[in-house]
């Protein structure tokens, strides 16, 4: 891969950490405060999803229209909703509420260095291969 | 920005929108956080390169706008570090089982209009909810 593409990729990535913590996502009271429906209701993830969904959706319809240009686009098939997805899912749900951490507030919490994500990611990444051993990365 | 308002919310998650697009565009991969992650840690993984820069600019593009912005640096612990550490692991290991989190599967494969994306999206924020409901409320 040439170099120009990498910093490209480094440009996309601290826009999405900028986007993390411009957004508030990288406080786990914040993403707490969302999923504790019955406590004092946070809606700012409800934005932050909004936001990117928003975007994201309006963006890929407009790049396929350029599907000609040889973008080399991901498929928007829908993979079989089979049982490992409805498990996993349920299981990161499940981690996602214990913790308040997704993988992307994570591991943007490294940096801070964060006694929360030196904890969790390295666990994260230890369930991970777990996952991989028994069920493949190909999900 | 020292006061937090819930323009962060919807311009933070615009910025994580565009940032997930051009990943795409760069990819053609469908560029979620826990399989890019995920598959830095797979042997046989051909195109690690742009994985692991991805992710280092996540780490410190987070890092700068906490230096930057009071109300981006804002961090209230809510766990004990042992909840954290198993909250971890279940992370790591119900994404990869369900092939995506909150950017693979809540944010472009919903706004792709995946079924299998919007499926998994309403499992983990119910189970998610319902978890904090019994930490928060019921359990302790």
């Amino acid at each position: 891969m040439k170099a120009g593409k990498l910093v490209l990729f480094f440009v996309a990535g601290g826009l999405f950490g900028t986007g993390l913590a411009v957004s508030g996502m990288t406080d786990p009271a914040r993403v707490i405060g969302f999923l504790d429906v019955f406590g004092a209701w946070d809606p700012a993830l409800l934005f932050v999803m909004a936001g990117a969904v928003g975007v994201y959706g309006l963006g890929m319809l407009i790049l396929r229209r350029f599907q000609s240009r040889n973008l080399d686009l991901p498929s928007a098939a829908s993979a079989p909703i089979d049982r490992p997805l409805v498990i996993g899912a349920a299981i990161f749900g499940i981690g996602w509420g214990l913790g308040g951490f997704c993988p992307g507030p994570a591991l943007a919490n490294l940096g801070a260095l964060r006694i929360e994500a030196l904890l969790f990611v390295p666990a994260m990444a230890i369930g991970m291969v777990l996952a991989q051993r028994f069920f493949g990365a190909d999900r | 920005m020292h006061h937090y308002t819930l323009w962060h919310a919807l311009i933070g998650g615009i910025l994580i929108g565009l940032a997930s697009l051009l990943a795409t565009v760069l990819s053609g991969k469908i560029p979620g956080i826990s399989g890019v992650f995920g598959r830095l840690l797979v042997t046989a993984t051909p195109d690690k390169p742009w994985r692991a820069v991805f992710l280092f600019g996540l780490t410190g593009g987070a890092a700068l706008s906490f230096a930057l912005w009071q109300s981006a640096a804002l961090f209230r612990p809510m766990r004990p570090i042992v909840v954290m550490a198993t909250a971890g692991l279940l992370v790591g290991f119900g994404t990869r089982l369900g092939g995506g989190c909150t950017s693979g599967h809540g944010v472009c494969g919903v706004g792709m209009g995946a079924k299998d994306s919007i499926t998994a999206t309403l499992i983990f924020m119910v189970t998610a909810m319902v978890t904090v409901f019994i930490y928060n409320r019921v359990a302790l």
